[in-house]
């Protein structure tokens, strides 16, 4: 934030302790998503059961960085930027926490489909690379917020959209499916809830991309539209 | 330097236009300790029944910002003022100098860091302004000193030992005592120095609130170290360092967005 530091050295070391960790816990909710998803196309049932086992190592941090913050607001009132990144930073772990929820249901769904043993529609292809755009957008957004990026954080909040069409998209190619065969309707309705996590992760994504616009500018963008935001 | 950002969110101003007037207007304000120059060439207005506070760190003016609207400078040889502050509705400008101090003072209360009574009873403390004003009507003296007292949120406390020193009081108690002092003449202004960096926070939140209670008649201007004090008891904040008015702005915003990165450092700890 800005060159100059704060008079007390142990506020900044504070401030920049939960930064880190809120990078770390971006980067472990990065893995489990990705993970979940490899193991959807693979098949690797040890995979599935490490990222669901694994979600508890992403609450904790949740729990650990709200405490964090607030120790930080009884103990320096901040004010400011300083406020700003705060309340981002409570907002953001809440946003994290819940796409590491979403990972965890891609992956029991996968280990579902798996042990089903049909093979799945071909839109499970799409939801991959559904999931591929999502996961970009979330490294984007954790760039935009350790840079305090806010032409990045912009671009994220626009991606959303595609995102949004995408999983519309899926979810028509799927009905078609399942009208046709029956059979695959326990596998596509999986499917289903698979692209809706997708979904749901870009979601958050944007919602985290919002809160960098917020400490940087000030400005409060969440329901004004992806359009109406400058970069 | 450049101007100070005197602008609001037209949000807000639309907000208060209908009860935003200036009470008084600070225009091109200098003020010189002999050869020293304290302020420079402050503008800024003073909302009517509005409460502004003045921040910034030790040395940056704001007491001696504050003191220009009473003249206490004048009791000094040497000081000079150079601009104006304007008083309305009169448009009487404070530091003319055919303005008499005294009158000044009558319109215009205040009260300092730490209290000080005048080694006289509660009721004599209270009284003592409306005697140099000229009243001798006893009753009249002792309605006014009740309201003053019922004002400063003092009264019931005080009211069945009236008669006793005012040193017998506590530290807050005689706070507020010397607000009520200064409310006994009906002050249009009242200009508070950090008027509770010498009590507990108990007492402290009561002056503030006594604070938030006053300004529905009184104009307000104080200057507070304490910044979550100006947070929490101004509409609107003005950052002052080394003797110039850095930023003026609506309370809400500028210790959530500041336009300036100096207000920013300074609300947030950091070196300028």
């Amino acid at each position: 934030m800005g060159a100059s530091e704060h008079a007390s050295k142990q506020y900044d070391l504070d401030l920049d302790s939960i930064r880190s960790r809120v990078l770390q816990m971006g980067g472990l909710v990065e893995s489990q998503i990705r993970r979940a998803v490899e193991a959807l196309g693979s098949g690797d049932r040890a995979a599935m059961a490490e990222v669901i086992a694994n979600d508890h190592r992403v609450n904790a941090m949740e729990v650990e960085l709200d405490g964090d913050c607030s120790q930080v607001i009884v103990k320096r009132q901040p004010a400011a930027n300083d406020l700003r990144m705060i309340l981002a930073i409570i907002k953001t772990v809440t946003d994290l926490e819940r796409m590491g929820d979403e990972a965890q249901k891609i992956a029991r769904m996968a280990r579902s489909i798996h042990e089903r043993g049909t093979p799945p529609p071909p839109t499970a292809v799409d939801v991959r690379h559904a999931a591929e755009v999502v996961l970009a957008m979330l490294r984007r957004t954790l760039d935009a917020f350790a840079r305090l990026d806010c032409t990045t954080a912009a671009e994220v909040i626009r991606d959303d959209v595609g995102i949004d069409s995408e999983f519309q998209a899926i979810l028509r190619q799927l009905i078609t499916y399942m009208m046709e065969d029956p059979r695959t309707i326990s596998t596509a309705l999986e499917i289903v809830w698979i692209a809706k996590a997708i979904e749901r992760i870009g979601d958050h994504a944007k919602n985290m991309a919002e809160y960098v616009i917020y400490i940087v500018k000030g400005t409060d963008v969440r329901h004004t539209g992806a359009l109406t935001i400058e970069p | 330097m450049s101007a100070p950002d005197t602008l609001m969110s037209t949000e807000l101003m639309e907000d208060q236009e209908t009860t935003l007037a200036p009470k008084a207007e600070v225009k091109q304000l200098d003020f010189y300790y002999g050869d020293f120059r304290a302020l420079h060439r402050i503008d800024m207005p003073v909302y009517e029944r509005h409460v502004t506070a003045l921040i910034g760190p030790s040395g940056c003016g704001k007491s001696t910002f504050l003191r220009c609207f009473n003249r206490m400078h004048d009791l000094y040889p040497g000081n000079r003022y150079g601009g104006q502050i304007v008083l309305h509705p009169d448009n009487t400008d404070l530091l003319a100098r055919e303005v008499d101090p005294i009158e000044v003072r009558m319109r215009i209360g205040m009260v300092f860091q730490k209290p000080n009574p005048f080694p006289k009873s509660i009721f004599d403390n209270v009284a003592y302004g409306l005697r140099v004003r000229g009243e001798r009507s006893r009753r009249r003296i002792e309605d006014k000193v009740e309201q003053a007292l019922r004002d400063a949120a003092l009264w019931d406390e005080v009211k069945t030992r009236i008669n006793e020193p005012a040193y017998n009081l506590s530290g807050g108690q005689q706070q507020r005592l010397c607000i009520a002092r200064a409310l006994a003449t009906d002050p249009e202004l009242l200009l508070f120095d950090e008027p509770t960096s010498a009590l507990d926070p108990i007492a402290t939140a009561s002056i503030e609130e006594l604070i938030h209670d006053l300004k529905q008649r009184v104009t307000i201007l104080i200057v507070t170290h304490n910044m979550q004090q100006a947070a929490r008891v101004s509409d609107f904040t003005a950052y002052m360092y080394i003797g110039e008015l850095i930023e003026f702005g609506v309370t809400d915003e500028l210790f959530i967005k500041p336009k300036k990165k100096q207000t920013e450092d300074y609300i947030t700890g950091r070196f300028g």
